[in-house]
C-alpha cells in the first residue's frame, strides 16, 4: 500500500523559505497572503495489506529519520 | 597520538583535515563510512563537507552509515570526537549533540573569516589554550544553530556552549552573528565534553602566510591536551 507522509516545520521555527515565498507572492500581486511555510512530502510506497501495521512502520521510520523532532513535525496519511 | 578522519561520499574537507592532524604530529588515518570499526584512535574527526549531497536534512544520512555505530559507541565510552561543520551536522542528527543547525537566517551561503569566543576552557578541546578569542573561516548554508527553550537553558546549565560568534575582542552581539544561531553559538559540547561540534575550520588557518595561524594555535594545544 502507498502512505504519505507531511513534514512540515515546528511553530516556532523561523522559516525563511516560507518567508521568501510569501514575500514574492506578494510582490506578484497575491497580496492577501499573510505566511507561507514551507515543508516536505513523501510518498512511501510498503509491501504490507494490513494498514495498522503499515501505518507503525511509516511512524517509526517517520521519527528515526525523515524528521528531526527537534524542529519538525511529521503527518501521516494513508492512502491505497 | 593516534588519529582517524571519516570520509563520507560527498566530504570535501577529509583531505585538508588529514594535513593539520599530521601538521601537529597526529598519526592519522582515513576511515571510509562503510567500514565497521574505528582504528585505534584517541581523537575521531568528521570533516566538513556535503555529504551524501546534503539529502533529507544535511547529516542526517550520514549519521546512520555503517561507521556511525562504531562511532556513538566510541563517544559512550568517552573517546574524544569533533565534528566540524557538516560533521557537526551529523553529530546533532546521531543526538550525540543537543540541538539542529538551520539554513543561514539570511537564505545566503557565506564563506568567511569569522572570530570566535572560546567560552568554556574546562574541556580537552580548549584548555590551556592562550587566546580567548580565535580568527576561523566558516563556509556553510546551514550554520544557524537553533535549539528548544528547555534545550538552551539545559545547555547554559551543564556550560556545554563551547564557542560564540564574537568580534575580534570577544564582544558578542547581533552584529557579528554571520547566521543567525541562537545566542550566537557557533560550537557545543555533549554534557561529557568528550564531543564537540562546531562550524568553524580550524583546519583552514594553518598555514601563516595563506591563513593565520590561529587553527594551528587550536591543534597544537590539543594535540598537548590529549597528550
Amino acid at each position: 500500500m502507498k502512505v504519505q507522509v507531511i513534514i512540515t516545520l515546528k511553530k516556532n521555527v523561523l522559516d525563511p523559505q516560507g518567508k521568501v515565498i510569501q514575500q514574492t507572492l506578494d510582490g506578484m500581486g497575491f497580496n492577501n497572503i499573510s505566511e507561507v511555510r514551507q515543508g516536505k512530502f513523501f510518498e512511501i510506497e510498503i509491501d504490507e495489506k494490513d494498514q495498522k501495521k503499515a501505518k507503525e512502520k511509516v511512524e517509526d521510520l517517520s521519527k528515526k529519520l525523515l524528521t528531526n523532532l527537534v524542529i519538525e513535525d511529521y503527518k501521516i496519511i494513508e492512502s491505497q | 597520538m593516534d588519529s582517524c578522519v571519516i570520509t563520507f561520499p560527498g566530504s570535501n574537507c577529509d583531505r585538508d583535515m588529514d594535513v593539520a592532524l599530521k601538521q601537529f604530529g597526529f598519526k592519522n588515518k582515513m576511515v571510509w563510512h562503510n567500514d565497521i570499526e574505528l582504528p585505534k584512535s584517541d581523537l575521531v574527526v568528521l570533516p566538513g563537507g556535503f555529504s551524501y549531497g546534503d539529502y533529507l536534512r544535511c547529516g542526517s544520512v550520514a549519521s546512520k552509515s555503517k561507521i556511525m555505530k562504531s562511532v556513538i559507541n566510541f563517544a559512550k565510552l568517552g573517546g574524544k570526537i569533533m565534528g566540524i561543520c557538516n560533521g557537526f551536522q551529523i553529530l546533532l542528527e546521531t543526538e550525540l549533540l543537543p540541538g539542529v543547525l538551520l539554513r543561514n537566517k539570511y537564505l545566503e551561503f557565506i564563506c568567511k573569516n569569522v572570530f570566535v569566543k572560546v567560552n568554556n576552557k574546562d574541556n580537552p578541546y580548549f584548555k590551556n589554550i592562550k587566546k580567548d578569542t580565535l580568527e576561523l573561516h566558516i563556509a556553510h548554508n546551514e550554520g544557524n544553530y537553533f535549539c528548544s527553550k528547555e534545550q538552551i537553558k539545559e545547555i547554559n546549565d551543564n556550560n556545554q556552549i563551547a564557542l560564540y560568534y564574537s568580534d575580534k575582542d570577544g564582544k558578542i552581539n547581533e552584529n557579528n552573528n554571520p547566521n543567525g544561531s541562537i545566542k550566537n553559538i557557533a560550537g557545543v559540547f555533549n554534557k561529557e565534553k568528550n564531543v564537540l561540534g562546531m562550524m568553524p575550520h580550524p583546519e583552514r588557518m594553518i598555514d601563516l602566510d595563506l591563513s593565520g595561524e590561529d587553527g594551528s594555535i587550536f591543534f597544537k594545544n590539543l594535540i598537548n591536551n590529549l597528550k
